[in-house]
């Protein structure tokens, strides 16, 4: 399948492609790892008439922990997530996360920010930066903002990025200690969006009470969902074995998903109530370790 | 649209061509550079027939623009023979049977090329989560697994990269 022709550009800073963005307006869009995008063309579910592929822009891709934050450049792949030891030691949500993202070539191209970006509650990334209680940086014409996650998913396909502003980095608050985090995903096969996927982040205080719980679910909705019901419950308790199924029965509650070929509905309700345990009892290990 | 010349090494020689933007990176090196033995499966990203190594990493030539690879290295299939020997991976297929209609092995040799090089003595598992980007209708996998198992043997009697 051949996508429908384009003009190519290649900005080489993030000025340039804002300024081709305000340029070109709805016409153009940005190219990143281009894993969602080019299927997206080839489909003809997207024509933009000009294509900024930012791969070339330096320092757009990097993973550091500064001014309390781990931050993460928005080009950064999914494979350097996969390979990062910050990662790997401190964030077990994040890594949890990338490893189930798709397969290992396109882990290669596909990037954080694209994953964002693109506004698919199927992806991974969305319920994960929710449930690490992210901020998104976003670079237009009038400088930098930082968007809260609980404000970036508008709905399906949409964000709150405006058109002429690049994802430029995700920012997720350093974890205190006694922080553990874990993502359940059940895929048919590698490769496939989730039938169903829960994104836990959880911190314990001294007493071994949830201090802070951040819970998510993937492809339950037309965005990903925030299960605040769960989230607060948890709050102030012991985690044990009924409080967890109780706190994994209200993230169920929350979800909305629909019918499709990956299942029936209340099959992926009941699904995000066993992946929701899971997850809560994994973070909770990881925490107390 | 109008054309642009982009250059890249494929299989260590320097190749120029004059490409429309939306030329897939899979039809240049195809039609434009006449490696044949990259192949196209599902052109729908899902089925790693297509794999080809771009500065040093694995990726799906029908889904990356033939202009995102100037100036780049490109690896096919065609470059694991080096000078008129077989690569062990591409031994290791002929002695463990790991291809029947063959469709999908250019691609298995590609990620199995790319795991090796990052992960020299894989275990059954690292091997089967090495290809995970690659479908065959064919085989049910369990020979290609051992002959990327046979590969990495014969390298590490060999000193091959
Ligand atoms: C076979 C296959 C399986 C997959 N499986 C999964 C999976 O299991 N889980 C999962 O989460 N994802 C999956 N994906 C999607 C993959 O992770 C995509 O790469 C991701 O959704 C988009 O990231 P990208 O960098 O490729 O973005 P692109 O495809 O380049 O862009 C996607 C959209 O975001 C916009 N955009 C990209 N970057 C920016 C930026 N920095 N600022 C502003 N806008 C931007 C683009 O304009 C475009 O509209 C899969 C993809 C494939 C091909
Ligand atoms: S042809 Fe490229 S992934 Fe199938
Ligand atoms: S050998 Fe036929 S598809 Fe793999």
């Amino acid at each position: 399948m051949i996508p429908p022709a384009f003009e190519y550009l290649r900005p080489k800073t993030v000025p340039e492609a804002v300024q081709m963005l305000q340029q070109h307006g709805d016409e153009a869009k940005i190219l990143s790892g281009g894993q969602s995008l080019i299927p997206m063309m080839k489909l003809r579910l997207a024509r933009p008439a000009f294509i900024i592929d930012i791969n070339r822009i330096a320092g757009l891709s990097y993973i550091k922990e500064e001014g309390g934050f781990l931050k993460i450049g928005g080009l950064t792949r999914e494979a350097e997530l996969e390979a990062s030891h910050i990662v790997k030691s401190k964030y077990p949500l994040l890594m949890d996360t990338a490893e189930v993202i798709a397969d290992p070539q396109v882990r290669n191209m596909a990037t954080v920010g694209g994953n964002l970006a693109h506004g698919d509650p199927a992806n991974d990334h969305p319920a994960t930066m929710m449930a690490l209680g992210a901020q998104i940086v976003a670079t237009g014409s009038k400088g930098e903002r930082v968007i809260p996650i609980e404000q970036f998913f508008v709905t399906l396909f949409t964000t709150a990025l405006k058109q002429d502003e690049i994802l430029t980095e995700i920012r997720i608050p350093i974890p205190p200690a006694k922080s553990g985090g874990a993502y359940e995903k059940l895929e048919r096969k590698v490769g496939d969006f989730a039938t169903a996927a829960v994104a836990v982040q959880l911190t314990l205080d001294a007493s071994g009470a949830v201090a802070s719980a951040g819970i998510a679910l993937t492809n339950a909705g037309p965005t990903p969902i925030k299960a605040k019901k769960a989230e607060d419950f948890l709050r102030g308790k012991k985690p044990d074995a009924a409080t967890i199924a109780q706190a994994a029965q209200l993230a169920s509650e929350a979800a909305q998903p629909s019918a499709d070929l990956r299942g029936p509905a209340a099959y992926k309700v009941g699904l995000a109530k066993e992946l929701a345990k899971r997850a809560i009892a994994t973070a909770v290990a990881r925490a107390g370790k | 649209m109008a054309k642009q010349t982009i250059k890249v090494k494929i299989n260590g020689r320097e190749r120029e061509a004059s490409v429309e933007p939306r030329l897939l990176l899979v039809h240049l090196i195809r039609e434009s550079l006449g490696q044949t033995g990259t192949h196209i499966g599902c052109d729908t990203s899902n089925c790693g027939a297509c794999t080809v190594m771009l500065n040093g990493k694995t990726i799906k030539s029908c889904t990356m623009f033939a202009v995102q690879a100037d100036g780049g290295e490109l690896m096919t299939v065609e470059g694991l023979i080096q000078n008129g020997q077989w690569h062990p991976l591409q031994e290791g297929f002929k002695e463990e049977h790991g291809l029947q209609c063959g469709f999908c092995t250019p691609g298995m040799l590609m990620s199995s090329y790319a795991l090796l090089q990052k992960n020299p003595n894989p275990t059954e598992e690292d091997i089967r989560w090495g290809i995970s980007g690659n479908l065959c209708r064919c085989t049910g996998y369990q020979n290609i697994v051992k002959a990327v198992q046979f590969a990495a043997k014969k390298m590490a009697q060999g000193g091959t990269k």
